[in-house]
């Protein structure tokens, strides 16, 4: 008995150093840093006008990347979880392939397409559009690596879900979308709501991908993660990581969001379980 | 005839998923072979150049080895929070997940601030003599932290499904605690492990935003392949990026359909399954 | 409503779960799907529901083609095996959903709609639980509820799956004879599924025996029960004893032709299946009529009101009697006895392949 006791609180005193070191610590120096000189020092990296813009581009950025991979990932769900087809799990496969690929690579590929000597380049470049270097590439590459998260949280838990809620819906004279918004949304809501704040945690915390098509243009193209990126390449710490604190405040939003998100659901799920 | 779905909005969702992600996912990534078809054989030779090779190798062998480590940990990790209630251990549950959340240039620069020669830790480990921050044991940090999530949440689901009675039935059966472990949980958890491997290995096969700060970027010596792509495109040679993408990319997807195929059975057995409708017995 | 079902053929993959099948549920009547699990039994009621589309065949509500028709458009009420109430509504706002998702210019107005619901609830007995989640109710409650979700839309077909299925052994029986008296109150042309022939026997007006996706026989119950038509369903209504024998001049001969049976034969010659029930096996110490044989007493299984004896014939097949316990008991038998059995009502079929 004691022994078992000195194993488990050696085993727990294990676990919790190595968390400590790999994921509080770190979490912690973020803040620790960014206020190293002091409040002022850390509102004057914010104020600062590229700040701004940064944190503007990248709202900008998500607010068009999440709507947009939602709508997809309820599409793809629909379709996927309430019906039987060939090549369902090719359709998967590809869904998950952003998953896979380097965020660097997934940047080359729109550099690829719109790059000066790019698949689309020369047209877009004779028209005076400019995708690569600017907005739209930025949200393209989001759009690409934050493509599976919503869809990937809602297809297990709506295919958990069958069918039958639906049909009775259809044999009760409901409409498509009278079954999809009273009976299968309410189901899945809090899973949607997961796979959207994880999107959108993605989208606004994009790097790689982001870093290669952005063109870096400061004040104008860099994403709240690429300032943070020049500000410490150019021996700014309290400035970066002032830059940084936000993307780690939003890193915890999204962990708390998650964590409501799951007491949320197992509630209903404790709820909903069949008596015996 | 073709079967006429109870459901409404098949065709509808179907063919906006397709089209979506034909547009978004599929047309970039067929640019890339696309590209790749219309190197010539000296541009595709630049991948295989030392330099290359070198950050072939050194993505894989660190990925390789902070997915080893996390393997460990991970389990470990899993194991405490699944068996061993302790005050606060939701929130430790909460925070597995952060480097999901936290944008990996964050994590890089603040771990290479934590392990840089006068950081909190690099100044404890330089003490030892050990060197963590511009060295490939940067990357491997880096890379631990990022894939820690993957293992943990592969395994945590798995623990707590397994029937504890399994091990008291080892031990009535006079098993010891560490033959109970290698003999009735370790087989049971080595799917859920494998994946967890795998998933966090892919992961830091690709990273970049978080490796790139404490790596140091020495070519030959600490330079991952996804920073040599990028820094050929800084360079203008789009051909090189593209030959050197299309060497790594290959590379890493046949090793992970060679895990793939070692988790075989025992995944796909895990995999739920959904049956055809027929009359309930 | 008059449902009529023409030649339906429905395949899912390789498995075939109805074969070219057809029957017609008159209108008024209450019809029992009744068969064991892989029958089709099921997959029949969603092609009546539109919930699954045939390959080939045709459904006919009152003698038009509904074959094309969605399920939204059938007019049916569908009582699901689990019921699949809406986890996230009242249990008011479940009945009350499918007068809530009408179009608008054939929408009741909130307050007809909330009269309607009320009304429902007060019918199948649970209106005290308008408020609760279904998560809350029990089995029985549930499937009430299911029921009156399924009638506010007043369809002209009543569709139910299995709808005692998954209740406990004392709610089936209670709720089985309330469902019986809430049709013929109601009259709603109705047809659910079963695997548990008491329940079909009891609740029905008229059997379908369905075996391997086809109609075995369709009959009241009187007449599926005491005329079955194939052995299939001779076996499937309770249980059976079966003995081999051959049919020659009339007459029908079992125990290698040692014992004749009485009543009148098939008229080929041939093999034959003979089956016996259980309680249709008299057994007596002494020879007793023209038609008996000698079985050895083997084990003896008291069950409820009657003891089920388990027999040997003295041409080695096994057979079971059921007696009632006072006649068991007046007979006073023991293992390794030797009696005579005497068949009061046997049913002979011409045996298959051969």
């Amino acid at each position: 008995m004691s022994r078992h006791r000195l194993v488990r609180v050696a085993l727990t005193a294990a676990a919790l150093a190595f968390l400590g070191l790999f994921l509080a610590l770190p979490l912690a120096a973020v803040f620790a840093k960014a206020l190293e000189r002091g409040a002022g020092a850390y509102a004057d990296a914010l104020r600062d006008p590229d700040a701004r813009a940064a944190v503007r581009l990248t709202l900008a950025t998500a607010a068009v990347a999440v709507p947009l991979n939602t709508l997809f990932g309820l599409c793809a769900a629909w379709a996927a979880a309430k019906f039987e087809f060939r090549g369902k799990r090719l359709l998967m496969t590809c869904m998950d392939l952003p998953f896979s690929v380097s965020p660097v690579v997934s940047g080359l590929l729109f550099v690829l397409l719109f790059g000066a000597r790019g698949l689309f380049g020369p047209y877009l470049a004779a028209h005076g559009v400019k995708v690569l270097y600017a907005f739209p590439a930025i949200v393209l590459a989001t759009l690409f690596v934050t493509v599976p998260f919503v869809a990937r949280e809602l297809i297990p838990l709506m295919e958990a879900q069958g069918t039958e809620e639906e049909e009775a819906a259809v044999t009760l004279g409901a409409s498509g979308w009278q079954t999809l918004w009273r009976v299968t949304l309410p189901n899945v809501k809090w899973g949607l709501l997961y796979g959207v704040i994880l999107c959108n945690a993605r989208a606004m915390g994009e790097f790689g991908a982001v870093s290669v098509v952005s063109g870096h243009i400061r004040g104008q193209t860099t994403t709240l993660p690429l300032h943070v990126e020049i500000l410490y390449n150019e021996y700014q710490p309290v400035a970066a990581f002032a830059a940084a604190s936000l993307l780690a405040l939003l890193a915890l939003v999204t962990l708390a969001l998650k964590a409501l998100v799951e007491w949320k659901s197992g509630e209903t799920a404790r709820a909903t379980r069949r008596p015996a | 005839m073709a079967a006429r779905r109870v459901l409404p909005g098949f065709g509808l969702s179907l063919g906006l998923t397709v089209l979506y992600l034909g547009l978004v996912v599929l047309v970039p990534l067929s640019t890339l072979a696309l590209t790749a078809a219309g190197l010539s054989w000296d541009q595709l030779w630049a991948a295989a150049a030392p330099r290359a090779l070198a950050a072939y190798r050194l993505s894989l062998g660190c990925a390789f080895g902070a997915a080893l480590l996390n393997a460990g940990a991970g389990l470990l990790v899993a194991w405490v929070l699944v068996r061993y209630p302790f005050p606060g251990r939701r929130l430790v549950d909460a925070l597995v997940d952060l480097p999901f959340a936290l944008p990996t240039a964050v994590a890089g620069i603040t771990l290479a601030a934590l392990y840089s020669e006068n950081g909190w830790v690099g100044a404890r480990l330089a003490a030892l003599g050990l060197k963590v921050a511009y060295t490939p044991l940067g990357i491997v940090v880096a890379l631990t932290f990022v894939g820690l999530p993957f293992v943990v949440r592969t395994v945590q689901p798995v623990l707590e499904e397994l029937d504890p009675e399994a091990e008291d039935a080892a031990c009535s059966l006079g098993a010891t605690r560490s033959q109970t472990f290698f003999k009735v949980l370790l087989p049971e958890l080595r799917p859920a492990l494998l994946t967890g491997f795998t998933l966090a290995f892919a992961r830091g096969l690709g990273e970049y935003g978080s490796v790139i700060f404490i790596a140091g970027n020495m070519p030959l010596k600490t330079e991952i392949a996804p920073l040599l792509i990028m820094i050929k495109l800084e360079q203008y040679d789009v051909a090189g990026a593209t030959a050197v993408a299309l060497v790594f990319l290959l590379a890493s997807f046949s090793l992970l359909f060679g895990l793939h195929l070692l988790q075989g059975r025992g995944a796909r057995a895990a995999a739920p399954r959904r049956l055809p409708r027929e009359d309930a017995a | 409503m008059n449902i009529e079902v023409r030649g339906v053929t429905k395949a899912f993959g390789g498995f075939v779960a109805l074969r070219d099948l057809s029957l017609t549920v008159p209108s008024g009547e209450l019809v029992a799907l009744l068969g064991p699990s892989g029958s089709g039994k099921t997959t029949l009621l969603r092609v009546i529901a539109g919930l699954a589309a045939p390959d080939a065949g045709q459904v006919l509500f009152d003698g038009r083609d509904t074959t094309a028709r969605s399920a939204r458009d059938r007019r049916i009420g569908f009582v699901f095996q689990h019921y699949a109430l809406f986890k996230h509504m009242s249990v008011f706002e479940n009945v009350a959903f499918g007068l809530r998702v009408r179009p608008r210019d054939r929408r009741l107005p909130e307050a007809a709609i909330r009269e309607k619901v009320t009304a429902l609830l007060r019918l199948v007995q649970v209106d005290w639980l308008a408020d609760r989640r279904p998560s809350e109710l029990s089995g029985g409650q549930r499937q009430r509820v299911a029921l009156a979700r399924a009638l506010a839309v007043e369809p002209s077909v009543l569709l139910l799956d299995e709808p005692f299925g998954s209740l406990d052994a004392k709610v089936r029986l209670e709720l089985r004879r309330w469902l019986r008296r809430l049709h013929d109150e109601m009259h709603i042309t109705s047809a659910f599924v079963t695997h548990d022939q008491d329940e079909a026997l009891e609740v029905a007006d008229r059997v379908v025996v369905l075996n391997e996706g086809r109609v075995e026989q369709t009959g009241t119950p009187e007449e599926v029960y005491d005329h079955p038509a194939t052995p299939f369903v001779y076996q499937f209504l309770g249980s059976v004893n079966l003995f081999r024998g051959r049919i020659e001049a009339g007459r029908t001969l079992i125990g290698d032709g040692a014992v004749a049976l009485p009543g009148p034969a098939p008229a080929a010659a041939g093999s034959a299946a003979v089956y016996v029930r259980p309680h249709l096996l008299e057994i007596h110490r002494h020879p007793e009529g023209e038609s008996h044989f000698k079985a050895v007493v083997g084990r003896l299984v008291p069950s409820g009101a009657v003891v089920r004896v388990e027999l040997t014939t003295e041409w080695g097949e096994s057979v079971q009697v059921e007696a009632s316990r006072e006649r068991a008991r007046s007979l006073e038998l023991r293992t390794g006895e030797e009696v005579f059995l005497v068949p009061h009502d046997v049913k002979v079929f011409h045996h298959p392949g051969r």
